[in-house]
């Protein structure tokens, strides 16, 4: 029998119960979400079970939800079985004032540089990674950069309600030379 | 330490082993990044790697840009074959728009694809050529990157971070000196690539060379999260075009090559039938675009008013267009709330996205999936205990992009 969505979470909800929640499939590629301390058991069985078989770890990253208190960070887990050719992806969350989670590593080598790089822009502690240091940025960096705390220039300009619209720091930079400008010339 | 080959004499405090920066800017690395080789006499111990020279926060960037102003950054990811990239994030967007494209626009990506696959494996494998000695076959193929640049010229404008195509297709039609470049190229190129393989692949220097050296078991790779002509030369059959076919590769017939060791020649190997593979892509691909006809001919976009650019004449004359101008041009098109991961096969492997919108004009996350940062880590392990000669030719067997590692 071909390996279906159904198939995956019945084997899962048998083994796991309750404890993974949120199953949707946007796109067709099944989504659930597992509890923290949960994620390597339940990595280990998709590794493990003779029927599953995810052993191809794709793609590993974190996403920040400052609005969700208590599960602020979000860790994805992109997996593939390739011999069924089936994809799934699992989420952990995790509170953003510990955000310790266990680590892939021991299953997956293709984990060791993408928990790194997860760590340097998210700040997510992976608990029994061998090296755990920042991969990309500056190591005297002392903040996670990727974190929605440090927003870039709107682009979108969806707040033109700002003066000039919302460039008021160029505006307020022009005063300050202006005034500079008129005090210079009262000298003189 | 009775496997050192170099021995200090009695007494002395000196270390037994040399460290040798290789990178960041050594020639050797084409690229920025750095790798920190503990060297008894020749012979590599241990090999630490340092990546990050030229990230550029493309993730953090694309959170605030609409959708069409992220193409370019994908274009600075493996930038020697950056349309793959570009119609990667199409590919992502429409899925995510649930834009459907016409059969033409398919195929007239498959042969823009196809053609920077074979110039990011014309590359890749000159310069393994160029590593272990022999300058000639580089020269024998770089004209042809040249004559495909030209061609990316005349589709969009642009040689080497093409920012090629729009999200619903092409932002113009092939022009017939497209085509004339194009049938050029499938005229002489497969000539010179025979002769480029007279040279290499059965030349007793460049075998000793290369095989055996840097070479990963299947099993490895997979674990290493190999994917690629690296992974298909350590004997796995995994190629994003066959197992999850976008952008009509389905209609087409094509192999997929294997090799068995995993050794610089295996990749030298794959690479070339992957080459040959992709002219016999375009070629189909092409007969097929030839096949069109009357108003199909000319069809070069989906029809999605709401994420693809009017006519400037329209713009000029109709109000709708005129509107939707506007609100692409200034990113105040609302992009629908999903979450989606796509990929297509790079140059280098399965290049991935992964797209979290919340409902605003902008990817509230995006993910790139860059093959090569996530193969690179195993180079410790494919240098260790071999030669330093050896660690040079397997960098660039990898086929390792500065701009793919750091993002």
């Amino acid at each position: 029998m071909a390996l279906t969505n159904e198939l995956i979470k019945q084997r899962l909800t048998e083994k796991f119960g309750e404890q993974l929640i949120d199953w949707v499939e946007p796109y067709g590629m099944l989504t659930f979400t597992a509890p923290k301390d949960f994620n390597l058991k339940v990595l280990q069985f998709l590794f493990d079970e003779e029927e599953l078989r995810f052993r191809f770890l794709t793609d590993l990253q974190a996403v920040h939800y400052p609005d969700n208190i208590g599960e602020e960070l979000a860790v994805v887990y992109h997996l593939h079985n390739i011999v069924d050719n089936i994809r799934i992806r699992f989420k952990v969350f995790t509170d953003i004032n510990q955000p310790d989670i266990f680590s892939a590593t021991a299953l997956y080598q293709a984990a060791n540089f993408m928990e790194r790089e997860t760590f340097d822009f998210f700040g997510i502690n992976f608990l029994g990674h061998p090296n755990l240091i920042r991969i990309l940025n500056v190591d005297e960096m002392d903040y996670f950069p990727m974190r929605k705390e440090f927003p870039l220039e709107d682009q979108t300009r969806i707040d033109k309600d700002d003066e000039m619209f919302g460039r008021e720091l160029v505006f307020r930079e022009q005063n300050k030379i202006k005034a500079t400008l008129e005090a210079d010339t009262k000298l003189n | 330490m009775s496997d050192q080959h170099i021995l200090l004499p009695e007494g002395s405090i000196e270390k037994l082993t040399t460290t040798l920066n290789l990178g960041p800017t050594h020639p050797a690395t084409h690229g920025v990044f750095q790798n920190i080789l503990e060297l008894d006499g020749e012979r590599i111990m241990k090999a630490t790697s340092t990546v990050g020279y030229i990230h550029r926060a493309f993730e953090k960037l694309a959170e605030r840009r609409p959708l069409y102003q992220i193409t370019p950054l994908t274009d600075r990811l493996n930038y020697c074959s950056s349309p793959i990239n570009n119609m990667g994030w199409h590919i992502t967007c429409e899925k995510l728009l649930g834009v459907k494209l016409p059969k033409r626009v398919d195929y007239l990506r498959i042969i823009i694809m196809e053609l920077s696959r074979i110039s990011d494996h014309l590359i890749c494998n000159s310069i393994v050529g160029v590593d272990s000695g022999a300058y000639s076959g580089f020269l024998y193929l770089m004209q042809f990157r040249e004559l495909i640049y030209e061609i990316y010229e005349e589709v969009c404008g642009s040689r080497l971070t093409t920012n090629i195509g729009r999200i619903g297709g092409f932002e113009r039609n092939f022009t017939n000196r497209a085509f004339e470049k194009l049938e050029q190229f499938l005229a002489t190129y497969p000539k010179q690539l025979k002769e480029f393989e007279a040279l290499f692949t059965r030349n007793r220097i460049f075998m000793e060379r290369t095989i055996g050296c840097g070479p990963i078991s299947a099993e490895r790779a997979l674990n290493y999260g190999f994917t690629g002509p690296n992974l298909r030369a350590a004997g796995v059959d995994y190629d994003v075009r066959a197992h999850t076919p976008y952008s009509s590769y389905d209609d087409l017939e094509f192999n997929i090559p294997v090799g068995k060791t995993g050794d610089c020649y295996d990749r030298f190997l794959v690479r070339n039938e992957e080459m040959w593979q992709s002219i016999s892509l375009i070629e189909q691909a092409y007969k097929k675009v030839q096949e069109f006809k009357g108003a199909e001919a000319e069809v070069f976009h989906a029809d999605s008013p709401a994420y693809y650019l009017p006519e400037k004449k329209d713009v000029y004359t109709k109000m709708e267009a005129l509107i939707y101008h506007f609100k692409i041009v200034m990113g105040e098109t609302d992009i629908p709330a999903g979450e989606v991961y796509c990929s297509v096969e790079g140059g280098n492997g399965e290049l991935g996205f992964y797209l979290i919108s919340d409902g605003g004009r902008t990817p509230y996350r995006l993910h790139f999936r860059r093959p090569c940062f996530i193969y690179y880590q195993a180079f410790p392990e494919l240098v260790q205990g071999g030669m330093l000669s050896d660690a040079v030719i397997t960098m660039s067997s990898l086929n390792l992009i500065a701009g793919e590692l750091d993002a």
